[in-house]
């Protein structure tokens, strides 16, 4: 069996069809590539066949590129897999750019066969670049289908001619959402940005495709870049207008990226040296940059996290061995804005939910939250009214505990206080079946003493939302002390539902996420105690791909609940408790009632509008700005440090059980510059023996906290990764 | 060794770079010559008698392309046994043609050389030449390329110059180059331009505004602020490369800055035998020269470290220098080299400068050079220093001392 199957029809046309063995999704395969080039050289051979269709047996057109398959080039290579992977993209072009002439004469255009291809549904990645090479796309009128060149959203960039052919077609200024943004489209919106050619009915597509295969000229088959005079639309680099666009565009690049992304860089470069020189040059200098980001380790980290890792622990890498445990009927337990975000997301996925909360009309404004929501994608054409109505039927708003008869998921997310907790988790199990699963979402309190409450600790697990709950993508799922198995199914299930990802960590304090967030925090107010100039320390962080830098983000999130944390921590810990440095300031900025953002007075001066002016020039007074003023990188070290050793710390301390989780759980969670693939890729892209000398020297420097762990002292002393020494299972990447 | 003198130092009135510019229906091509023309006539320069000639210009596209030195040589009077070199240092290609004359001389290749430069500002435009700093995706975002206003802007920024000190300072060169040109201070320099019958075109600099005052310079808007702030965001750029900046504070305007406008300027440098030989007398000789290369982002620092450069290869300090021209390209480029070396600013473009009468890129090097060696012969002073700042990050100085 071949993922391509070939057949001529009555009127000789010739039908390539790609159907993927084994998937339900077309993927593009080195082995699948070789036989689609078989099958071409077949058709363009055969004298009696007039053209072909490219097309898909599945719903939808392909998915992209097997990423591992990429993965695969480079380990072929050998010694030098530089050149495997450069020399397999330049193999792929000479196909591609085949389908392209499709045996045209080179000197006339003439004498061509024309090539349609058919898209069913979604067509991603090569499943565009492919039919960009062929001479029409026609793709069925199907509003759910998305397509575009996503390559960019895990690192690399379109490489099978997508980034050159795109570019040519619509110019450099209309192809960079699509390149550089990775924007995806429905049929429609790609016909009006002149991404397809046609859109026709779903039952039409072949149809369609043949009546155009059989009436094509050979002008039609010929591409505007082989054609003679091509101008690219918007302008060359040194055309006026095009000028413009190129000054432009390394500045927005560069300033988005924040120079840490090879990927965006890499697409540009080669955007704008292959627009300076003949198509097929630009071909070749596309090869060059993309073999240059695919031997980068950041885009081998950030495949591996976000696109390989990430899909495994959503397909439930990390799932017990249960029976299927999709909830039918979720309780909420609180309509706060947490509950209310997770009554939301609930209802969309198609799970009826209870809103509980002690009032009426509190339970009223939860549901309300997902109205407003609803709204907005009405608003934005992205929901319709009956979507609304239907989302909306499926949550019930009651102050009655009776209601949640028949919830095979209770998520409590009650205020966060043992004593409240503990109440409602009695009240719950009152009132629901024996079988029923009780998830508590926090973020702070420890999931094995909650458990003490309920009457079935083996059926109780803690869920970590983050807020926004209908934005953020990750889930944190916490196992205490006797959860048990069919819990942790169970809260897996959900996620996967919901659409979330997923990780699993044992319970101790602030979980993981958290656990790594805080110090974080606490590195920068240090800092600024210190006398590092505050501006430093925020830029500092972004230059080097977090989202936020310290300062921001602990007025987002507040400084009363960084003080009420600090302050529970310092209970827990007593005499050992090491951030009394960061207490003094963020105690005396809450005593101000500097809160942060919601105060619209924090780190940050806010107008009244709530919108940032810029740090607070009363900082300055506070915490004089020392006359020596760190190197960049050493604040960089300070930030990144204090987060990827707590989460070192937390593998040690067997918290995380595994390391895709910790990786893949940072860039999700808060963030953790994706560029680097998580925090423990980061740690194997300096290695552990770097690693552990910029440890010692930030030990002796500022203190214990940055004491290099023993499992990295380990690592070190033995040449490891963490990727080596804790490789998952085969199976699963 | 050889010693390098200045003979003569001649310039063109500066006409405003537009269409509507009294000096924009003459070519790049005649200008220069009519300078060359000029030089060859006041010093009587028959057949073979420079080795050179030496032309700055930035934007060598269209008619100043195409080795403009060697067009501009074949369209004057000048022997064709002289060949013509063009060249380009941005900003400083003027005074890089004088330097490399005189120090091709000072090292016995030739006798004597014409060096100089011009810049048709409005027929040509700034920029249409192409850079690959700005375009060039891999070279843009390795060198953290910004357009020459931000780095102005950048410079007020990281030293603390206010808008109003920039505008006092633009205020300060208007009423200068409104002074010197009532009194007559460039007279023997400026060669009048006339056209093909002998009819004046342009005989004196057309884009100074006298009477500017704070007032009218508070009425425009920040030039770069937009580009910087919001489309395609350079300040971001600025903060990638100075992590220690929250922010850039845009003060540069139109009034502020350098005038775009059409203008030559020619210098004739020989040894002591060259002058024997015309019957010409030195008036100051090329004391010393220098170059550097600096930061690319901030850009126009240019000027300071290479005045520290040429005083400490030269075994001077600054007190050792009585006058000073640095080309206003950008009011934050005098603020910084006042505040470097901490100069009465009286000594400083004592007649004004760039802001005042315009900046025609390929000529302004020379131009400041004759201007600078005038005012030391006026006040009757021996040492002057020339500079500019320089696009991509470069600075260039010459010491000129008069004999």
């Amino acid at each position: 069996m071949t993922d391509f199957t070939y057949a001529v029809d009555a009127d000789a046309v010739a039908t390539i069809t790609w159907d993927t063995v084994g998937k339900s999704m077309n993927v593009m395969t080195q082995e699948a590539f070789m036989t689609l080039n078989d099958m071409v050289d077949t058709a363009l051979a055969d004298a009696d066949v007039k053209g072909i269709i490219i097309t898909s047996a599945k719903k939808d057109f392909a998915g992209g590129m097997d990423l591992n398959a990429i993965a695969k080039m480079k380990e072929d290579g050998g010694d030098n897999p530089a050149k495997a992977v450069f020399e397999g993209v330049m193999g792929m072009h000479s196909i591609l750019r085949k389908i392209e002439r499709a045996g045209m004469d080179p000197k006339t255009l003439k004498g061509g066969k024309p090539i349609v291809a058919a898209l069913p549904g979604t067509a991603l990645g090569i499943g565009l670049e492919l039919p960009l090479a062929c001479h029409r796309i026609i793709a069925a009128d199907n509003p759910k289908a998305k397509i575009g060149l996503p390559e960019i959203m895990v690192g690399i960039f379109p490489g099978a001619g997508g980034t050159t052919r795109l570019v040519r077609k619509m110019g450099a200024m209309m192809a960079a959402p699509f390149l550089l943004e990775g924007k995806l489209s429905n049929p429609k919106a790609a016909k009006a940005a002149g991404i397809v050619d046609e859109v026709v009915a779903a039952e039409d597509l072949l149809t369609r495709a043949k009546e155009w295969v059989l009436g094509a000229k050979d002008a039609d088959l010929v591409k505007p870049w082989d054609a003679k005079g091509y101008k690219m639309p918007g302008g060359a680099p040194y055309h006026p207008a095009g000028f413009m666009t190129f000054v432009g565009a390394s500045a927005m690049v560069h300033g988005k990226t924040m120079g840490v992304y090879p990927a965006a860089k890499a697409l540009l470069s080669a955007v704008y040296e292959g627009a300076l020189v003949p198509f097929d040059t630009a071909l070749k200098i596309e090869a060059r940059w993309f073999t240059n980001v695919l031997m980068n380790p950041s885009s081998s980290a950030m495949i591996r996290s976000l696109f390989i890792n990430k899909e495994a622990l959503e397909k439930g890498a990390n799932r017990p061995a249960e029976p299927d445990q999709r909830v039918q009927k979720v309780g909420i337990i609180g309509a706060g804005m947490m509950g209310a975000g997770i009554a939301y997301v609930s209802a969309n996925a198609g799970i009826e939910v209870v809103l509980i909360d002690a009032d009426q009309s509190a339970a009223d404004r939860g549901k309300s939250y997902s109205e407003g929501i609803l709204d907005k994608g009405i608003s934005r054409k992205k929901v319709t009214e009956e979507k609304k109505a239907e989302v909306l039927g499926r949550i019930t708003a009651t102050t009655d505990y009776e209601a949640l008869a028949g919830c095979d998921l209770i998520v409590e997310a009650v205020f966060e206080d043992m004593k409240v907790k503990a109440e409602v988790t009695k009240k719950v199990e009152a009132v629901v079946g024996a079988d029923c699963i009780f998830a508590t979402n926090t973020s702070t309190l420890p999931i094995t003493e909650l458990a003490h409450a309920s009457a079935r600790p083996e059926q109780f697990i803690g869920i970590h939302f983050f807020s926004p709950v209908d934005k953020m993508l990750l889930v944190e799922i916490i196992r205490g002390k006797a959860t048990g198995d069919r819990a942790v199914a169970k809260a897996l299930d959900f996620v996967r539902q919901i659409r979330k990802t997923p990780i699993v960590v044992n319970d101790a304090r602030f979980f993981y996420a958290n656990r790594c967030i805080i110090p974080y925090i606490n590195e920068g107010i240090r800092m600024v105690a210190e006398g590092v100039e505050p501006v430093l320390v925020e830029n500092a962080a972004k230059l080097v791909g977090m989202p936020l830098g310290p300062l921001q983000l602990v007025d987002e999130t507040s400084i009363d609940l960084g003080v009420k944390i600090a302050k529970a921590t310092k209970l827990a810990m007593g005499d050992a408790y090491p951030d009394g440095a960061v207490d003094a300031v963020l105690f005396a900025m809450a005593d101000e009632g500097r809160l942060g953002k919601k105060a619209g007075a924090g780190f940050y001066a806010y107008d009244e509008k709530g919108k940032r002016t810029g740090l607070w020039d009363g900082l300055a007074g506070a915490y004089p700005v020392a006359d020596a003023q760190p190197e960049l990188t050493e604040v960089q070290n300070r930030l990144l440090m204090a987060q990827v050793l707590e989460a070192v710390r937390a593998l040690e301390d067997g918290v995380l059980m595994d390391i895709r989780e910790g990786d893949v759980g940072a860039i999700l969670g808060w963030g953790f510059a994706p560029w680097s693939g998580g925090p423990l890729s980061w740690l194997d892209m300096i290695g552990a023996p770097r690693a552990v000398e910029i440890c010692d020297d930030l030990t002796t420097r500022f203190g214990d906290r940055f004491k290099a762990p023993d499992l990295l002292r380990d690592m070190a002393a033995k040449g490891e990764s963490f990727y080596s020494r804790f490789a998952p299972q085969k199976s699963a990447a | 060794m050889t010693e390098a003198y200045i003979y003569d130092a001649i310039r063109s009135p500066r006409g405003k770079g537009r269409k509507d510019g009294s000096l924009h229906e003459v070519t790049s091509v005649a200008l220069s010559a009519k300078m060359l023309n000029a030089v060859k006539a006041r010093n009587g320069l028959e057949g073979q008698a420079v080795e050179d000639v030496i032309w700055g210009n930035v934007t060598q596209v269209g008619e100043q392309g195409g080795c403009l030195a060697r067009s501009a040589v074949l369209a004057s009077d000048l022997d064709e046994a002289i060949p013509g070199l063009a060249i380009n240092r941005f900003c400083a290609s003027g005074m890089e043609a004088v330097n490399l004359a005189a120090n091709q001389i000072k090292g016995g290749a030739g006798q004597a050389y014409i060096a100089g430069g011009v810049e048709m500002m409005g027929r040509v435009a700034m920029g249409s030449d192409g850079a690959a700093i700005a375009v060039d995706p891999s070279l843009a975002m390795k060198t953290y390329f910004v357009p020459q206003g931000i780095s102005a802007d950048i410079i007020a920024t990281e030293y603390g110059f206010t808008r109003e000190a920039a505008d006092a300072l633009a205020v300060e060169s208007q009423r200068r180059a409104t002074q010197a040109w009532k009194e007559g201070r460039f007279d023997k320099s400026i060669v009048a331009v006339t056209d093909q019958n002998g009819l004046i075109i342009l005989d004196q600099d057309e884009y100074i505004r006298p009477g500017t005052d704070m007032a009218t310079l508070s009425a425009l808007k920040p030039a770069f602020k937009d580009m910087g702030e919001v489309m395609p965001g350079f300040d971001k750029i600025a903060m990638m490369k100075y992590p220690h900046l929250e922010r850039v504070n845009h003060i540069h305007h139109a009034g502020n800055s350098s005038g775009i406008v059409d203008g030559a300027a020619a210098v004739l440098i020989g040894n002591a035998e060259f002058g024997r030989a015309h019957g010409l007398k030195p008036r100051a000789r090329i004391r010393a020269t220098a170059k550097i290369g600096t930061d690319p982002t901030i850009m126009l620092t240019g000027p300071v470290p290479v005045t520290q450069k040429i005083l400490a290869d030269h075994g001077m300090t600054i007190g050792d220098i009585d006058l000073f021209e640095v080309n206003e390209a950008f009011a934050a480029v005098v603020l910084r080299f006042q505040q470097a070396f901490d100069v009465d600013p009286g000594v400083v473009n004592v007649n004004g400068g760039s802001i005042a009468m315009g900046h025609p890129l390929g000529a302004t090097g020379a131009i400041i050079i004759g201007t600078l060696l005038d005012e030391l012969e006026r006040q009757d002073k021996q040492v002057g220093l020339a500079t500019l700042c320089i696009a991509s990050g470069m600075g260039v100085a010459t010491i000129i001392e008069r004999v």
